[in-house]
């Protein structure tokens, strides 16, 4: 009999990151234009014990349920939680020093220069960290500010002065240069984090490990392939899975979703019996809706790389159940219109599978934070989302129009994560779910993704995935 | 309003109304739909 898979264990990361906003896409084009713009970032950038107690943050590492935040009063950037600490039920924050020192111990090939007194405060902020504190080593100053006269990169910095320097590999590559490979370290080392802090907290071995499914959207690679390299072997690497061997499955955000839903499969199908979904932070979409913030006089919010891992294995402990019997997909010849997109990520899952639209407890949808995404316009995502799903509940005749708001407030959440692309695409709910599936309190879960593939410009069209997750006792009755 | 005959730019948005989905509106009204596209603002 071929194994039920289940999600067994869930870990997240912020990394903060405001010396790097900077160099942000966004912030990167904008400042070459206009040079004061600069100091107006920085100067509404949060500090530490800011991004600590902002309440969003609180609930991406678990310290708070994301129902708590739906009683938390707007503003949540000035309602921030007191004495609030950066370990979570399953997840951390870690400083921007700590951040410096997870790219430098990941740094395989020098590309990286701290200054001693970054270096110093770096090993600090990680001493609970597990792999190559050995490597955080910095030089004197002089001879970083002279490696960054005769070379090639970029400047970084830390605590108002110039504290490092990554290079440009290759004159000719632009997939090498400093900024691509900035892009790629952090990506990494902020992987590596919620990877380690997985295996500390699930208590499985690094070398029990047999597959990595990476599913950042960082693009790592060469001139002759650029995006088509991989990350997954070079963070397992790092935290010691020397069984494993892994690929990156990129999909835009929808990638984590199609991952685990790969990941399940390859469990069902016996060819690996512990696969670890893994993805870094973006460090290209920091400081993204700077522009905005700004006009608005709110603080620039993006400030925060973050990170995720996800153990998949046989079900038979306390993990929550994979249905891969009832992943959704959103076929080509499907449309694009929101009622099409759920029709085909919601409705048809669950109609084959003889349930209603009220059987699932939560969805998870994209959990844009929008205090982040109302300034620039873009609104409350994660709501707009619920009330298609509300409104589609409505014409089946599932829920009376008048219950519309009822179904989001008991079946949605509020957004907590940050804008960091592939990272916010439902997920985030998954260590939540894990917890209130072991409390008892939720049976089941939907986690839908979206994708944005005409990014890309090579087709008009759309993504997205889905699953469903079950507490072992519902899965048992209804599978 | 009447589309009828006019020119349409359809700026569509992913977690909205997408661009395809713009243009099959405006085309069944009547309209030149010049250019379409989708945005993605997260």
């Amino acid at each position: 009999m071929s194994p039920t898979p289940a999600i067994l264990s869930a870990s997240y990361a912020l990394a903060h990151a405001p010396d790097l906003v900077r160099y942000g896409s966004k912030p990167v084009r904008e400042i070459g234009r206009d040079p004061s713009l600069l100091p107006r970032i920085t100067g509404s950038l949060r500090p530490w014990d800011e991004v600590v107690a902002y309440p969003p943050n609180q609930v991406f590492i678990g310290n708070l349920a994301p129902e708590d935040l739906a009683s938390i009063p707007r503003p949540w950037y000035e309602n921030r939680i007191d004495s609030a600490s950066p370990s979570g039920a399953f997840g951390r924050m870690v400083s921007q020093a700590g951040l410096y020192g997870l790219m430098k111990l990941c740094d395989d090939f020098d590309l990286l220069t701290l200054d001693g007194e970054l270096a110093a405060q770096a090993g600090a902020d990680l001493v609970d960290f597990d792999h190559r504190r050995g490597r955080i080593t910095g030089v004197d100053p002089a001879e970083l500010r002279t490696l960054a006269e005769e070379s090639d990169g970029l400047d970084l910095h830390h605590d108002g002065r110039m504290a490092g320097f990554i290079r440009t590999v290759h004159d000719q590559d632009e997939a090498l240069t400093a900024s691509v490979l900035l892009e790629n370290l952090a990506g990494k080392a902020t992987a590596v984090l919620a990877f380690s802090d997985l295996l500390r907290n699930s208590g499985i071995g690094a070398r029990e490990i047999d597959y990595l499914l990476n599913c950042g959207e960082e693009a790592v690679g060469d001139r002759y392939q650029r995006g088509g390299g991989s990350l997954s072997k070079a963070v397992g690497e790092v935290v010691g899975c020397v069984n494993a061997t892994g690929s990156d499955i990129k999909a835009f955000c929808s990638a984590p979703v199609h991952a685990l839903i790969a990941a399940g499969a390859m469990v069902a199908a016996g060819v690996h019996k512990y696969v670890v979904v893994l993805g870094g932070g973006s460090q290209a979409k920091l400081g993204m809706k700077f522009g905005a913030h700004l006009r608005n006089g709110v603080p620039v919010m993006e400030d925060c790389l973050a990170s995720m891992a996800f153990l998949v294995g046989p079900a038979g402990g306390d993990g929550m159940e994979l249905r891969l019997d009832l992943a959704g997909k959103h076929p080509i010849g499907a449309g694009s219109s929101p009622k099409a997109v759920y029709e085909a990520l919601v409705v048809e899952p669950l109609v084959r599978a003889g349930l209603g639209m009220t059987d699932i407890d939560k969805y998870a949808v994209e959990m844009h934070n929008p205090e982040i995404t109302e300034p620039g316009g873009s609104g409350d995502v994660p709501r707009m989302n619920y009330r298609t799903l509300a409104a589609m509940a409505v014409l089946r005749r599932e829920i009376g129009r008048g219950d519309i708001d009822r179904f989001v407030a008991e079946r949605g959440m509020p957004g907590f994560a940050p804008t960091q692309g592939h990272i916010p695409a439902g997920v985030p709910y998954l260590g939540h779910a894990l917890q209130a599936m072991r409390r008892g309190s939720l049976d089941r879960a939907m986690i839908v993704a979206k994708g944005s593939l005409f990014l890309g410009r090579m087709t008009q069209l759309v993504d997205g995935v889905s699953f469903i997750v079950e507490r072992p006792a519902v899965a048992r009755r209804t599978g | 309003m009447d589309l009828n005959g006019r020119r349409v730019v359809a700026i569509g948005e992913r977690d909205g109304v997408t661009g395809p989905s713009l243009k099959l509106l405006a085309e069944s009204a009547g309209a030149d739909v010049v250019f379409s596209v989708t945005q993605c603002f997260v």
